[in-house]
């Protein structure tokens, strides 16, 4: 099986929107499900400067799924979405 | 560990109205797109997300606004257009004194603090409520204990003696959080916030699951000035250092792109502070009579002592904060400069208010926003240095326990103080210094630190990072710095 790859930006707007509380999933997510999932912390994917799309920060990229307003739960979930 | 992990959703809010706010200043047309930004942030059909209707975000986003415009919520009239305010908030002089203002519309009128018995109480035969309460506020009457509020002391006795649980301690949130009972419900209901009384902790800030209570941002004096042409300092509290993902030379750089004329770190004054606190000490507590001193670098523990514990003054060291001697160093160098704090908290707003050399503060969530509005990554900056260097001991302030270390690295081993430190104001802590300024006598030390947040400043409600992170980053600059010995 593939293995689920997790990038949680740590750009500056992500940062401060949010991203700064998701920095514990670098330690929960191998924890939790070990070899099945990479999880890093990436710099600034691009994606809060579209339009006024700042406002949807924290973004966390699931493989290809782009979560918005990410919280450590939702990445989660996408991460068991994955592995399913 | 639940050092300043405030409410995500509320911060979040906001941060957003504070980038919003920012964007429209730099932009083309300021008074219009704030006018716009309730709107904006609720555009028509958009989903209803918090409240009754559309019209009540809306109606909270623009107090919100009126917030980060740097007026009080209270006094602005409710028919006054938001673009109105976006002008007026360009020509005021000087930012308004007391730093917070309440929200009214998103205030939740939160139930009254008392003791409830839920229905989970089953009117059980051994009725140890009854008999744990000492003024007889509690009798089971149809099968059900109830409480007789007018004799009842909310002491909690029954609560914690219920086998089933089922009594309960209804909060009001800042009301709870409040170590001085500045803050309560009047008899209208309404929340007030007494300025006699509030030493600016911040602590009703990061409580209220509303987000109802604001500081009143001065952000938009601080780009008036900058983009009026006018000379601007930042002084970085040491805490920013554990902020951003960002080295402390790129997140200088970075200030620097936002128009300020130079950055400098207020751990500069700390090492001032160390020195004369450490001689103060020796002078007071080992040659002396004093039985202890008190540190006075926390701006929330000043106004503590200023307005609820006068007593305790005279242990207080005389030192002044860093804040305090970094400021000076600016203004006896470059006395048209403006000097703007880099603020973990909301109480260095009431310390820079008494101090006519600092004349403005940002908070570091501020500073966030305004890197958000002008998209700079400061990961990606390039590096530049600081003129001048400080000490290990010095950018370590922020970390509780760090200024007592500070003090103790300048005495000799005969005659080190012993630290013993308050991490976090509250009512016992507060009771405890009390104690110790009545008795004259601190049996666990003789230089007591005290730090109004938990943690220390990296747990201020106005910063930006979680807790853990902060410390592991702030470490590792303190790390590689020099040792005091080698600056001062």
């Amino acid at each position: 099986m593939a293995k689920v790859n997790v990038k949680v930006c740590l750009g500056t707007t992500c940062f401060v929107m949010g991203s700064s509380n998701l920095q514990e999933l670098l330690d929960l997510v191998p924890k939790k499900y070990g070899d099945d999932v990479d999880v890093a912390g990436s710099p600034c994917l691009g994606l809060c400067s579209i339009d006024w799309e700042f406002s949807k920060a924290p973004y966390v990229k699931v493989n290809d799924e782009v979560i918005k307003e990410a919280t450590v739960e939702k990445v989660l979930a996408a991460i068991d979405r994955e592995l399913k | 560990m639940s050092i300043n992990t405030p409410n995500k959703q509320t911060s979040h809010l906001k941060r957003e109205i504070l980038v919003r706010l920012i964007r429209a200043y730099l932009g083309e047309n300021y008074a219009e797109d704030v006018r716009l930004i309730p709107y904006n942030m609720r555009p028509q059909g958009s989903d209803v997300l918090f409240r009754c209707c559309i019209h009540k975000e809306r109606a909270i986003l623009r107090d919100r606004v009126i917030a980060g415009l740097g007026f009080d919520i209270e006094e602005v009239k409710d028919y006054e257009l938001l673009s109105n305010l976006a002008d007026k908030a360009t020509t005021r002089e000087k930012p308004e004194k007391n730093p917070l203002t309440l929200l009214q519309t998103a205030c939740n009128e939160c139930v009254p603090a008392r003791i409830h018995v839920t229905d989970l109480c089953q009117g059980c035969v051994a009725r140890p409520c009854e008999s744990a309460c000492k003024f007889g506020a509690i009798k089971v009457v149809d099968g059900k204990s109830k409480i007789d509020q007018s004799k009842c002391k909310s002491c909690g006795l029954c609560a914690q003696v219920c086998p089933f649980q089922a009594i309960t301690k209804i909060i009001v949130p800042c009301e709870n959080a409040c170590p001085v009972g500045a803050i309560a419900k009047d008899e209208d209901g309404l929340t007030k916030i007494d300025f006699n009384k509030c030493i600016s902790c911040g602590k009703c800030v990061s409580a209220c699951p509303f987000g109802a209570v604001h500081k009143k941002s001065q952000i938009i004096d601080i780009l008036k000035n900058i983009k009026s042409g006018k000379k601007v300092v930042a002084m970085l509290a040491p805490a920013i250092m554990g902020q951003l993902p960002c080295t402390p030379e790129q997140l200088k750089q970075a200030i620097m792109e936002l128009g300020f004329t130079d950055v400098i770190e207020v751990a500069q004054g700390a090492d001032i502070t160390t020195k004369n606190e450490s001689e103060e000490f020796k002078e007071r507590v080992v040659d002396g009579k004093a039985p202890f001193m008190t540190t006075s670098c926390c701006a929330a523990y000043n106004e503590l002592v200023d307005k609820h514990i006068p007593e305790i003054d005279k242990y207080r060291s005389t030192t002044k904060t860093p804040a305090y001697y970094a400021a000076e160093i600016v203004k006896k160098e470059h006395p048209d400069y403006l000097t703007v704090f880099f603020s973990p908290c909301v109480a260095k707003r009431t310390e820079a208010s008494k101090n006519p050399n600092i004349d403005y503060v940002l908070s570091f969530e501020e500073l966030g926003a305004w890197f958000v509005a002008r998209n700079i990554q400061v990961a990606e900056c390039k590096g530049s240095n600081f003129k001048t260097e400080s000490s290990a001991q010095a950018r370590n302030f922020a970390v509780t326990g760090g200024v007592a270390q500070a003090v103790n690295s300048l005495l000799d081993d005969k005659h080190k103080a012993t630290p013993y430190v308050i991490n976090g104001l509250d009512k016992a802590s507060i009771r405890d210094l009390k104690k110790f300024a009545k008795n004259g006598k601190c049996e666990l030390g003789n230089l007591i630190e005290v730090m109004a947040c938990p943690g220390g400043c990296l747990g201020g409600s106005n910063t930006i990072n979680s807790y853990k992170q902060a410390t592991k980053q702030l470490g590792a600059y303190v790390e590689q710095s020099p040792e005091i010995k080698d600056i001062i």
